[in-house]
């Protein structure tokens, strides 16, 4: 459960999985931030109007996913890593998760990872399939991996064999 | 002596906003900061801010000092002196400063006290091993020197700072063995929380340590659950094997410049212990004193940045500098966002405990809990 581990259980994960009718058509924001906390870079950082102006600096972001074009520009503007956007246009078994890393070294497109669970188990393997780290992200690299379809709700991060994270 | 309009004491970010906004306002400002470098805790803050966008979020805390530097850097009226400690303050409102091995005097017309915190501890058994560190030293050693404290950390204390050093230590390769926190809920954001378990960090909630174990230094940490009461459930009692012990339990506001001033100051917990009246313009109750940041309360370093600007504000306003029609719009602007951040259920603790102070007696040196025993 969050308030103890940080673990958003499934019903957390409910409220803001984008909606059904177009999870087929495009890559859409999944922004899983459930506290009030004073915070607004996610706003500032999308281009479409997706996330909508706050009101007040502790809401939570309001996600309007009709707009969302699933560009990922606000994945590396979120000081809490908590924004992915995912892909299931693909077809009925694969998706692409983007999410934000911070660890060295960054991985590189075509290497295959462990997929990680949000309670960090692993799930498998997946490739790498796209990598951005420009300047304007600041350090922070969004990493597209490709996942099964069915592991949508979970794989939410990744180890590099020999990496920072997988080297415990 | 040295003497200038306004001296600010402290070179985190309260201080170099009040330093940014005095001299904006052609106040003529000097800063004293101890440490080597300026910036305060943002020079180990390798980790983007939350906050608003105005106050810098989303940037990192190390990128928002050159961004407040810059600000000053353009002003001839402003300066900052790095090395040197200011050790006291004098009735006639002399401050004593130590620099290098030398001593000297300076006398500002207006003071802003920005001093920042020092961190808490905890005791238990072998807590004075080498390897128990506190979270401040360990961000320090690793952000800024670049060295590890160790291979294999367990963390106390699973507020913000506890969350985000942990991240930060396997950012630079080390194993976090888990987190340890005797309340049954994460103080720190969930987000923090979130991310440092998706790279398989446990996190014990209502656990504490009892005991670190080692000979030379630490080998090993020995943790139990805690039951209803907070008192340790023996029967649940584990090792942890580690090299080292981060602990991560809190600030405690550094404020020996406020009590030499003659500062009214209560103990309040929710800000962390004692800290000094102020009105809504930050001025303390000594004439001419000013306070900001984590000095004034621990908070944030985005509320520090805007009761440093309202300290600096204020002291160039009495000191003439500010037309009262231009003070009277600048700070409600200010205060209106700082009272915005402040407005939502994380900082619920800092406005019962700003509350508090509102109603503490004033000149309650001798008066309050404890006596005038500072420790
Ligand atoms: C791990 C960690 C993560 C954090 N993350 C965030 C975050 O994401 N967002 C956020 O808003 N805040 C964050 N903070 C909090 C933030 O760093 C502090 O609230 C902020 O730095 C307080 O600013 P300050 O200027 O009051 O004090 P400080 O930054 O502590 O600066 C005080 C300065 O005063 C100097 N000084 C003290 N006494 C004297 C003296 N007698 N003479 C001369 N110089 C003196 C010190 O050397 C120091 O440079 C974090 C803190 C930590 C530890
Ligand atoms: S993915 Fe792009 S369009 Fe969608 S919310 Fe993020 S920034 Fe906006
Ligand atoms: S930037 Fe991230 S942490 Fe901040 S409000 Fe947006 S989603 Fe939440």
């Amino acid at each position: 459960m969050l308030t103890s581990d940080g673990v958003p259980t499934p019903r957390d994960i409910e409220k803001i999985r984008p909606p059904d009718e177009i999870r087929r058509e495009r890559p859409l924001v999944w922004v899983e931030c459930f506290q009030e906390i004073p915070c607004d870079p996610c706003h500032q950082a999308c281009p479409s109007g997706a996330i909508v102006e706050f009101e007040d600096i502790n809401d939570i972001p309001n996600v309007m996913h009709e707009l969302c074009t699933g560009c990922g520009l606000c994945i590396a503007s979120c000081p809490g890593l908590a924004i992915f956007v995912v892909d299931e246009s693909e077809g009925p078994d694969q998706a692409l998760v983007s999410m934000p890393y911070e660890m060295l070294p960054v991985p590189v497109t075509g290497q295959m990872v462990t997929l990680l669970d949000r309670s960090g188990r692993p799930a498998g393997r997946g490739e790498v399939v796209r990598v951005r780290n420009p300047k304007t992200f600041d350090r922070t690299a969004v990493v597209t991996v490709r996942i099964p379809a069915s592991k949508v709700d979970d794989i939410r991060a990744i180890a590099l064999p020999g990496g920072d994270v997988d080297a415990k | 002596m040295l003497t200038a309009e306004i001296i600010v004491v402290g070179a985190g970010p309260a201080g170099l906003s009040a330093a940014a906004e005095a001299s904006h306002w052609n106040a003529g400002v000097t800063v004293f900061d101890r440490d080597a470098t300026p910036g305060g805790q943002l020079v180990k803050q390798t980790h983007r801010f939350f906050g608003s966008r105005a106050q810098r979020a989303g940037t990192r805390g190390i990128d928002i000092i050159r961004i407040l530097l810059d600000e000053i850097g353009e002003r001839e009226n402003a300066r900052i002196v790095s090395g040197a400690d200011v050790v006291s303050r004098y009735d006639d409102g002399v401050l004593g400063i130590a620099k290098a091995g030398h001593w000297f005097k300076a006398k500002p017309e207006r003071l802003i006290l920005a001093t920042g915190a020092a961190e808490k501890t905890l005791a238990f058994p072998g807590s004075d091993l080498p390897g128990v560190y506190g979270a401040g030293a360990v961000q320090t050693l690793m952000n800024v020197h670049g060295v590890r404290p160790g291979q294999h950390v367990l963390m106390v204390g699973a507020g913000n700072i506890g969350l985000i050093v942990a991240y930060q230590l396997i950012q630079a390769g080390v194993e976090v063995v888990g987190v340890v926190e005797a309340s049954e809920r994460i103080g720190g954001y969930w987000v923090h929380a979130s991310k440092i378990r998706r790279l398989k960090i446990p996190i014990f909630t209502r656990h504490t340590i009892l005991q670190a174990r080692g000979k030379e230094s630490v080998e090993g940490a020995i943790i139990a659950e805690v039951g209803g009461d907070w008192a340790p459930i023996e029967s649940t009692r584990r090792e942890l094997s580690c090299d080292a012990i981060c602990l991560a339990v809190g600030l405690s506001p550094l404020v020996d410049l406020m009590w030499q001033s003659g500062c009214s100051m209560s103990w309040i917990s929710e800000l962390g212990g004692y800290v000094p009246a102020r009105d809504p313009s930050m001025g303390s109750d000594v004439d001419g004193v000013y306070v900001a940041g984590d000095a004034a309360g621990i908070e944030e370093a985005s509320a520090a940045m805007m009761e440093g600007r309202i300290a600096g504000l204020s002291a160039a306003h009495s000191l003439g500098k500010v037309s009262d029609e231009q003070f009277g719009l600048r700070a409600e602007e200010i205060g209106r966002e700082l009272a915005n951040l402040r407005s939502g259920p994380t900082g619920e603790v800092v406005r019962r405990g700003l509350s508090k102070l509102e109603r503490a007696p004033r000149n309650s040196q001798v008066l309050v809990e404890g006596g005038d025993s500072r420790c």
